[in-house]
């Protein structure tokens, strides 16, 4: 995107924000909105990998959950102010994903994915077997929500302005790093290591970093997540929702930042909707993961858009 | 410039080099000319560092590239323009050529870098018109041209060539041809891999040829051109193919 054309999108974006969050006055809207933008977060952070670095992460709810798990432990038991547990979990989760990333990267090949599938089960046992820090199965209760001066941000109107604030800034900032000397590098990598080598890319290294990029900001959205509903367990980041996150992203579209939103959206409001599809969640994933990619490998978003435009050229 | 010796490499437990020795003085171009096979793009990638595991040893400027990753050799001054052109196909011409300088803006050196775009599109003005197109959308002869306009964005003293003009119209081959000459005024060195040899051969001041991983003859690229193996071997091959195969 261009200069131009970003400001456009990014001032539109906030118009859309500052519209909802007067016009929503409705509780269960406005938590719907906030979990739509948490799961934005996570689409996006996903996609930088995915999409761009053409890697595939199958436990990405481990970093979810240690940013969940690790800002409501450190608030909760040590007294800790949201604010400073938060740069810690993110830098711890930057850090974790960046020693999993560098050697399991470095071999081509779908290793990521075999590491981080290892990663997502050792996360969620950690979370559910850790009684003493994690309260086990039943999960934490009493997580303090986020203050800004004498204002309490929590679920309701307070909470989905800040989510969405939050992901206007990580589009903004996700946008331009495309458009960067990182972003072409990035591209690059998804389509041939060894031209990107050729160019000076020290691939290696740069899939470690945007791994661990990626981690961060799914770190963040669980981070958001626990403060704003106060309460976590280790269901919400088990390996199903790994697997929702790359169903979010195979729908929106591999790298798009924009069909984050779009498939972050439909998998948040289809189980509203539809309330028998709970019972059958994981083989919906995979049909649709299965039918996207064999019909639509650009994603929905992209593929609706060229079946459209094919039918514009053809009447 | 760049010396190799002895060197030995290939792919796992397969030997493809079996002890190659090659030199290129600064401001040559030196043709490697050789069947399909031979590992003449191994050789190439050896030197890169695309190549995993090698012995023997390769010095540019008297310095062992033995270790040292792709990137650190782009960076002393090594260019590759690989086969098959490996350019990003989703990816803008301009952005492609970006890519190309990414260790120099890694550098902060923006300004030099839109000043090597002005140069390359100079060189290869049909690039300056398609700059926001998508690479994948160019033809044949202007994507080979994208990946050398690339590989000059790195700006390199030496520049090695995988089959610049293999599946190229005549017409486009003679243009490659100029620019690589025109390169080599400017005091650019060149290790040149062709099919072509005939072609090759006509620019180069030297030439090796490599079968099966040896050395088999080296020389002034002229001598080359007349020695009678060369022409039974490669040159009437050339021909033939040229004849039946590409019509
Ligand atoms: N990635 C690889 N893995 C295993 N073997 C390979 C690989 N690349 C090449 N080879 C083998 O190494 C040998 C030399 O290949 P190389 O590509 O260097 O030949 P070449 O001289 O460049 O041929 P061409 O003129 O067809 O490009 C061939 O036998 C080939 O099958
Ligand atoms: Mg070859």
């Amino acid at each position: 995107m261009t200069g131009k054309r970003r400001l456009w999108a990014t001032t539109a974006f906030a118009g859309a924000i500052a519209v909802a969050s007067m016009a929503v006055s409705n509780a269960y809207h406005q938590q719907l909105l906030t979990v739509i933008g948490i799961h934005t977060l996570l689409a996006l952070g996903l996609n930088m990998l995915m999409g761009y670095a053409g890697q595939i992460s199958l436990g990405h709810a481990a970093f979810y959950g240690l940013g969940a798990y690790g800002t409501g432990i450190l608030t909760t038991h040590y007294g800790w102010s949201p604010w400073a547990a938060f740069p810690l979990v993110l830098v711890a989760a930057g850090a974790v994903a960046y020693v999993i990333g560098r050697p399991t990267l470095k071999l081509s090949g779908y290793y990521l994915a075999m590491g981080t599938l290892g990663l997502g089960i050792i996360g969620h046992v950690i979370f559910r077997e850790w009684d003493s820090m994690t309260g086990g199965a039943s999960g934490m209760v009493g997580i303090p929500p986020l203050q800004v001066g004498g204002t309490v941000l929590s679920l309701g109107r307070s909470g989905m302005i800040l989510v969405w604030v939050v992901v206007l800034m990580a589009f903004f900032f996700c946008d331009r790093l495309v458009d960067s000397r990182i972003g072409r590098a990035l591209r690059a990598l998804g389509d041939s290591q060894g031209a990107a080598a050729a160019c000076g890319v020290d691939t290696g290294r740069l899939k470690a970093v945007i791994f661990s990029f990626s981690a961060v900001l799914t770190a963040l959205a669980g981070f958001l997540y626990a403060h704003l509903v106060g309460f976590i367990s280790p269901s919400s980041f088990d390996f199903l929702m790994s697997i929702r996150m790359v169903t979010m992203v195979v729908i929106g579209g591999m790298a798009s930042i924009y069909g984050s939103l779009f498939g972050a959206s439909v998998i948040t409001l289809l189980p509203e909707w539809l309330h028998v599809f709970s019972d059958y969640e994981m083989m919906v994933y995979g049909l649709v993961l299965m039918l996207v990619m064999i019909f639509l490998p650009q994603g929905l978003t992209r593929g609706v858009l060229d079946a459209l435009e094919g039918v514009k050229s053809e009447s | 410039m760049l010396t190799i010796r002895n060197l030995r490499g290939g792919y796992g437990r397969i030997e493809v080099l079996h002890g190659v020795s090659l030199s290129v003085r600064r401001g040559e171009v030196v043709a490697l000319v050789g069947a399909n096979g031979a590992g003449k793009s191994t050789l190439l990638k050896a030197v890169s560092g695309l190549l995993p595991q090698w012995t023997g040893e390769v010095l540019f400027d008297g310095r062992p590239l033995q270790g040292k990753k792709p990137p650190e050799i782009v960076a002393l001054g090594v260019g590759l323009v690989p086969e098959g052109r490996w350019i990003f196909p989703p990816m803008s011409v301009v952005d492609n050529l970006r890519l190309g300088a990414y260790l120099r803006l890694r550098r902060g050196d923006h300004k030099g870098v839109e000043e090597e775009l002005e140069r390359v599109y100079e060189l290869f003005p049909i690039l300056a018109e398609r700059r926001r197109q998508p690479a994948g959308i160019l033809s044949g002869g202007e994507q080979q041209m994208l990946a050398m306009g690339r590989a000059l964005m790195t700006r390199p003293r030496m520049l090695l060539l995988d089959e610049p003009t293999t599946g190229l119209a005549p017409l486009l081959v003679e243009k490659i041809f100029q620019i690589i000459a025109r390169l080599r005024d400017e005091s650019l060195t060149f290790l040149l891999v062709e099919q072509n040899a005939q072609g090759a051969l006509a620019l180069a001041d030297r030439g090796y040829v490599l079968e099966t991983g040896r050395m088999v003859l080296q020389g002034r690229a002229r001598e080359l051109l007349e020695d009678q193996e060369v022409k039974r071997a490669y040159l009437g091959r050339d021909y033939k193919e040229f004849v039946e195969g590409r019509v």
